[in-house]
């Protein structure tokens, strides 16, 4: 009889030890230290050139780790989207340089994407909004980057050829040509040279201030190609990290062109 | 009534006493920062480990080897060590790095392969379309590499490097890499740590390119990888003169373990005096 009156049903505090409220860890574990770094750099170097009716992508073959190649066939241009695992029908590229597993990781995610975008829409993703959500996927690790510098390109809805490059974190642009990855800085001021006409001038013209500056225009297939190539062989000379192969894209309205020819192994 | 879920099943703090909260985590009401008063610690070095793989594409299949050591630092350990380890009738996997991660990597491929064999195998009637449905070298590789990418991205890395050699899906050979960070890549002949230096360029001497893989005979590949064996003991420090070798072609893998390598060169050994330039 005595013991039943410690049951005391009265009390509005339940009669068990666990705190309701939540609770404000008072010691954080302070900040972690890792001693296992997650990224190293593969080398290589990418290149992108829009034109009026095309777009031209193209990037080396080689990886490598320090100074080790690690193999001379590894590509970095990527088809995103089309139907299946061999990319039927696409007419968009992704290049990734830089770490090359964040790399493949990027271009599966974009490419699941892009199909899901085909599958929920009944028509295919337009380049500019593709670019959009690449910037997206890119900023969403923000605090933990994709360490890659990607470069889209594609056919935008007018039908001129569209490029976009980006940082690692989706810092993005339209751009008429672009150069990422080892080599970027020997290959973008050929570029400039060559693809915009910067530092040219008219040469009959008269001299001084008044000199009239080249205008650009939109380079045909041939010569674009044929700066694409020079481009390289150019950079493969001066950059160990470049070299081996050459993996060409050439997009226009009817689809992807794949071109591989030998790049210098040494 | 009681209408707190939290209390079902469990004995009353009135009868029982309640819980001594030291030994329980914040989040149950406690004060412990982590469940067994340690905190969360991930692999940071590899303790126990394999040194180098090295394999080479040829004609019909792929010729893969490592050595049987364990080494503990520079302690030569563990010298009875499998590091390659087949998996079904067309892929094998060899590894260098830590050998606790191997383990771990094996127990997880023989649920993965318990798993796949979970399909009904009909009574042996269409064995083509059984072997089509077996997971090829191929698809192990793209499996092992999503793991090795994910373990990184977690900050707690499977500490190895592997090789994972066999056919792919349509019979034709299959080489390629993956490492702690998630890196793969793939190549005709390929090696992984002091491999990388040693073995490499002898292999690619033999075989340039995809092309030169595709004219070259089984013989003359187990040649060049006994050859490579051989080089690596004689300048690894971490290696041993004992070592394993697979052979995996259409007809399936076949594995050689326990192999001792053979006319080792030594006998320079006896005009050395001193340790570098000295003569007499």
């Amino acid at each position: 009889m005595a013991a039943l009156s410690s049951y005391n049903m009265t009390s509005s505090i339940p009669p068990f030890s666990f705190q309701q409220q939540p609770q404000n860890h008072s010691a954080a574990a302070g900040p972690t230290q890792h001693s296992f770094y997650p990224y190293t750099d593969n080398g290589g170097s990418t290149l992108g050139i829009a034109g009026d009716t095309f777009t031209i992508l193209a990037g080396d073959t080689r990886s490598t780790s320090g100074y080790n190649i690690n193999t001379r066939h590894e590509p970095k241009l990527f088809r995103i989207g089309g139907e299946g695992p061999t990319h039927k029908n696409a007419r968009i590229v992704l290049s990734v340089v830089g770490f090359a597993a964040d790399g493949h990781a990027l271009q599966e995610r974009l490419d699941t994407i892009v199909k899901l975008y085909r599958y929920q829409h009944g028509k295919d993703i337009s380049v500019h909004a593709c670019a959009n959500r690449l910037s997206h996927i890119l900023y969403g690790k923000r605090f933990f980057p994709y360490y890659v510098q990607a470069i889209l390109g594609g056919i935008d809805e007018e039908g001129k050829g569209a490029l976009y490059s980006y940082d690692p974190v989706g810092s993005y642009e339209r751009e008429f040509c672009r150069a990422a990855g080892a080599a970027a800085s020997l290959i973008m001021p050929f570029l400039d040279n060559q693809v915009n006409l910067k530092n040219q001038y008219e040469p009959d013209a008269e001299q001084g201030l008044a000199k009239p500056q080249l205008v650009a225009k939109p380079l045909d297939r041939k010569t674009t190609e044929e700066i694409v190539r020079d481009a390289f062989t150019s950079a493969v000379e001066r950059h160990i990290e470049v070299g081996d192969g050459l993996q060409m894209m050439v997009i226009t309205k009817d689809g992807i062109e794949e071109i591989v020819s030998p790049l210098k192994k040494d | 009534m009681n209408h707190m879920p939290q209390a079902w099943g469990r004995p009353r703090d009135d009868i029982y006493g309640g819980y001594n909260p030291s030994y329980l985590p914040y989040n149950k009401g406690g004060y412990q920062s982590h469940a067994n008063g340690q905190p969360t610690t991930h692999t940071q070095s590899p303790i126990v480990t394999g040194t180098s793989v090295i394999a080479i594409k040829f004609k019909s299949g792929v010729v893969i080897a490592a050595d049987n050591l364990a080494s503990y630092g520079s302690l030569a350990r563990f010298t009875d060590v499998k590091r390659l380890k087949p998996f079904n009738k067309k892929a094998i996997v060899g590894f260098g790095g830590d050998v606790s991660d191997m383990q771990y990597l094996d127990r997880l491929l023989s649920s993965l392969d318990v798993q796949e064999n979970y399909g009904s195998s009909g009574n042996g009637g269409d064995e083509e379309a059984e072997s089509r449905a077996m997971m090829s070298a191929k698809n192990l590789h793209t499996y092992l590499s999503k793991v090795m990418y994910k373990r990184r991205t977690d900050f707690n890395p499977l500490w190895n490097a592997l090789l994972v050699a066999g056919l792919d899906e349509k019979s034709v050979p299959f080489l390629a890499f993956a490492d702690l960070l998630g890196t793969t890549y793939s190549s005709p002949t390929l090696a992984t740590g002091f491999g990388a230096h040693l073995a490499q360029p002898i292999m690619r001497r033999a075989v340039p390119d995809e092309e030169a893989s595709q004219k070259l005979e089984r013989e003359e590949a187990v040649k060049v990888v006994k050859e490579c064996m051989k080089v690596l003991f004689y300048r690894d420090a971490r290696s041993m003169n004992v070592y394993s070798m697979a052979v995996i072609d259409e007809n399936g893998v076949d594995l050689k373990q326990d192999i001792k390598l053979e006319e080792q060169s030594w006998s320079f050994a006896e005009s050395i005096r001193g340790y570098g330039t000295q003569t007499v």
